[in-house]
């Protein structure tokens, strides 16, 4: 390749070597002896690349692109023998500053490639920035060289999911977490004999686009902590992971680092999903710094209002425009070096509505981008997961375009369930169908129960154990005077604001956390979980720790030790699911017999078998699954008897008849201290009286029929 | 301190001894050690990291050049490196592609 005679330099600027580039790929790319430039803009006028020495605060050349290296509205040039190790670059783009027709070019500033697949200038997370630099996040060059192996996405079906949701620094950054290099990618790979022992299949990670921690920082007015843009929901590169996420960030090695997590985790049956920001970016709105688009081509870029201002459907300033062509061709170039190079098993997109608004901001009947990424070759067998609202009032849950592939964030199963399990009255109709799937939701739409993501907490919001100890939102810590976060939290404190001595306060919370965790992983659809659940992780009351970087969000891992009785019990009811094919199918409850096991696949009881009792006082509600039913009657699997008892009593449940031949067990009894909550697989012993079972109050009781 | 790789053939096996420091600088000199014990095709792959005080980036790309050009039957060992470099190694993931010892006996 080297010595290719068609590849030489045909220009010079300043001694260095130039030629004609190629439009496509956009990005910096390396060729034989050179790297290939090439940039969009619009309605810039000139366009210059921006060359730095890796750290130098000042540019080792810039050079103007050529007329003649423009082809249509791409800048593209290949600069021959730089030392790719040593390299950052940018731009600077001239053009018209006409703010009200939605212009704001500005020569003097250094812009980032939207295209950047590494990003400097935040090289360790924490560590304040130079202001007075003048290239504050600076593109890198990566090699994709490497070594996968016979790595490939893992492609676990939908039905089988159990997906963890974490965010990177938090799994770590605790000292309590042991690692090597704490809050890092390199860590995770520390941690995966525990995710595996938890027994997850998948986890999605919060943000690892390049995001600037220090983006609207500032200290707490009370305390005078420092608050960050910790949680990253704020994009700065969304081809570049996150410098400070890497133990090697400051050798620049983070694509490595990450791709290696990746391996890794395959290695061990674990799938990746990205949660992904295409709705705004760092840039804010028109007070925000001038980072890449908006130097680019604002009027591209982003949705504004006639008079040139920045639409704000995400609440954070700007909103992507995603349905203009460019920046919809932009997200499927993302996503698909993500899915290629990273080899990702899926994503999840963060207010995904807005993908659905037209530059104007009106919600399209079929929206292009939607369909785009649901058809899209490379990204075939991705998963593709919607958080079907924005910040703009536009719900979509149970009406998000599917074309067949997306399934959605089920808002209204966290909802739902939550009012149940706080014992509120009235929920029964609504629940059922929460755990079969919510066909009420996806059924008439041809969608099947794996378009649903059950969840019934999730980063935003309380933790589960803080869903039983608080009442309402303690968020003073974000020196936002409490006003921030959701006030729907559906929550109930046990009797208790928060931390309490008291035994019989603390079991309680134990016990509904059980109860929760065990309603969720036996529900049709896919379950989720957010990271530290499992161990009764707090937040002490704060329901929206977007910027807090400590021990708020960091996880606990002497929780482990304190709540080994909730890990045991987590560990076993994700091995329930995992061991029960019968909960677990792309396809909904008929409400029939169909293979002609002589039972119906889902059967409705209550205090009395075959009578459920869904009137509006009701708080005892029961179902049957038949295990003849399992994956549309091709696997045979036990008979799965559940009750569930939200009343402040004990009620007495009358069995239905265990199959010819067989008796009940008892799997799980959450009013029951460990370690006769649940029973390991296989080891589950008989029920003494087989006609009736009392379920405690508020809690869940499994038997399996064997 | 100026970088070497010293390449001896021993058998099956290839050696380069590296020393010194691994930068962008020094790495084509360490990538034309790989491709010439590469064209010996030899079984296994060692390379002796005791004197070697730092590995930049541009090493570890070296390294997975190696382990890519050298082909799946050929074992790659790393042998003594020590702590920044083996920090590096640990940190990208790499030291799970090959492997890492103190010493090494035939």
């Amino acid at each position: 390749m080297d010595t290719r005679i068609d590849f030489y330099p045909t220009h010079n600027h300043e001694g260095f070597k130039l030629r004609h580039g190629k439009p496509f790929p956009f990005g910096a790319t390396l060729v034989p002896r050179g790297v290939n430039f090439s940039i969009f803009s619009k309605h810039a006028t000139s366009c210059t690349l921006v060359l730095f020495k890796k750290h130098a605060n000042e540019p080792m050349v810039e050079i103007p692109f050529p007329n003649s290296f423009r082809i249509g509205n791409v800048w593209c040039m290949v600069v021959f023998d730089l030392d790719c190790e040593d390299i950052e670059y940018g731009y600077r783009m001239d053009g018209p500053f006409e703010p009200n027709v939605g212009h704001r070019f500005d020569k003097s500033k250094i812009l980032l490639d939207p295209y950047a697949k590494a990003i400097g200038g935040r090289d360790v997370w924490g560590t304040k920035p130079d202001w007075d630099n003048i290239f504050q996040h600076r593109g890198r060059l990566v090699f994709e060289d490497f070594d996968w192996e016979d790595d490939c996405p893992l492609e676990i079906p939908m039905e089988d999911l159990v997906i963890y949701e974490m965010h990177v620094r938090s799994f770590t950054a605790h000292p309590s977490s042991g690692v090597k290099h704490p809050g890092t990618f390199a860590a995770i790979t520390e941690k995966i004999p525990y995710l595996k022992e938890l027994g997850v299949n998948c986890v999605e990670l919060m943000p690892v686009y390049e995001f600037d921690e220090f983006e609207n920082s500032k200290p707490n007015p009370v305390t005078g902590e420092m608050l960050y843009n910790y949680w990253g929901y704020s994009t700065v590169g969304f081809f570049a992971p996150k410098t400070g996420f890497a133990a090697t960030g400051r050798f620049g090695m983070q694509v490595d680092e990450l791709k290696s997590l990746i391996k890794e985790l395959h290695e061990n049956g674990i799938e990746v999903i990205l949660d992904v920001v295409f709705n705004h970016t760092a840039e804010g709105n028109e007070l925000g710094p001038t980072i890449s688009f908006r130097g680019i081509d604002n009027q591209t870029y982003y949705m504004l209002t006639p008079e040139g201002y920045y639409m704000n459907f995400s609440g954070c300033g700007n909103t992507l425009n995603c349905n203009n062509p460019i920046m919809r061709n932009m997200v499927l170039d993302c996503l698909r070096y993500w899915a290629s190079e990273y080899h990702i098993d899926g994503f999840r997109f963060d207010l995904a509505a807005i993908l659905g608004r037209d530059p104007w901001g009106v919600p399209l009947p079929s929206p292009p981008l939607l369909e785009t990424l649901a058809f899209d070759p490379v990204l075939g067998k991705c998963k593709l997961i919607a958080e079907a609202w924005d910040a703009g009032g536009l719900y979509q849950v149970g009406s998000f375009p599917a074309y067949g592939r997306w399934a959605e964030w089920n808002g209204k199963y966290r909802d739902d369930l939550r009012k149940m399990l706080k014992g509120d009255m009235g929920m029964l109709g609504a629940v059922a169908q929460r755990l079969q799937g919510s066909p009420d939701m996806y059924e008439y739409s041809g969608r099947g129960p794996s378009a649903s993501i059950n969840f019934i907490t999730c980063h935003d919001g309380f933790t589960l154990y803080d869903s039983f100890s608080y009442d309402d939102k303690h968020n003073e810590a974000n020196g936002e005077d409490n006003r921030d976060g959701g006030n729907d939290n559906h929550s109930w404190n046990c009797g208790w604001e928060g931390t309490t001595d008291n035994p019989d306060i603390i079991a309680l919370r134990k016990q509904l956390v059980k109860t929760a965790l065990a309603v969720l992983m036996l529900s049709r659809g896919v379950p989720m979980i957010l990271m530290g659940d499992e161990i009764g992780r707090t937040k002490n009351g704060n329901n929206n720790t977007y910027c807090q970087d400590n021990e708020l969000n960091w996880l606990d891992w002497s929780l482990l030790e304190t709540n080994d009785d909730l890990f045991r019990f987590s560990k076993n009811i994700i091995a329930f699911r995992n061991a029960h094919p019968v909960l677990r199918y792309h396809e909904h409850f008929h409400n029939a017999d169909l293979v002609g096991s002589g039972c119906v696949d889902i059967s409705w009881h209550g205090t009395q078998a075959w009578k459920a009792d869904w009137s509006g006082t009701s708080r005892a509600i029961a179902f049957m699954l038949c295990g003849k039913h399992a994956k549309g009657g091709t696997v045979n699997d036990d008979r799965i008897y559940v009750a569930i008892n939200t009343y402040w009593d004990a009620l007495d449940f009358e069995l239905p008849t265990p199959p010819k031949g067989a008796k009940w067990h008892v799997a799980v009894n959450t009013s029951m201290p460990s370690p006769e909550d649940i029973y390991e697989f296989g080891m589950e012993p008989e029920l003494g009286n087989q006609s009736n079972v009392l379920v405690g109050s508020r809690s869940i009781v499994v038997l399996v029929g064997k | 301190m100026t970088f070497s790789a010293t390449l001896e053939e021993t058998g099956s096996d290839a050696r380069i001894f590296l020393k010194g420091e691994l930068d962008a600088s020094s790495a084509p000199q360490f990538k034309d050690a790989v491709e010439q014990a590469a064209a010996k095709s030899p079984k296994r792959l060692i390379l002796f990291m005791n004197e070697l005080d730092f590995m930049a980036s541009a090493g570890l790309r070296i390294l997975i050049f190696a382990k890519q050009k050298m082909g799946q039957g050929v074992g790659i060992y790393v042998i003594g490196c020590k702590g920044p470099v083996l920090n590096t190694l640990e940190m990208s993931g790499f030291h799970r592609s090959v492997y890492v010892q103190d010493t090494y006996s035939e």
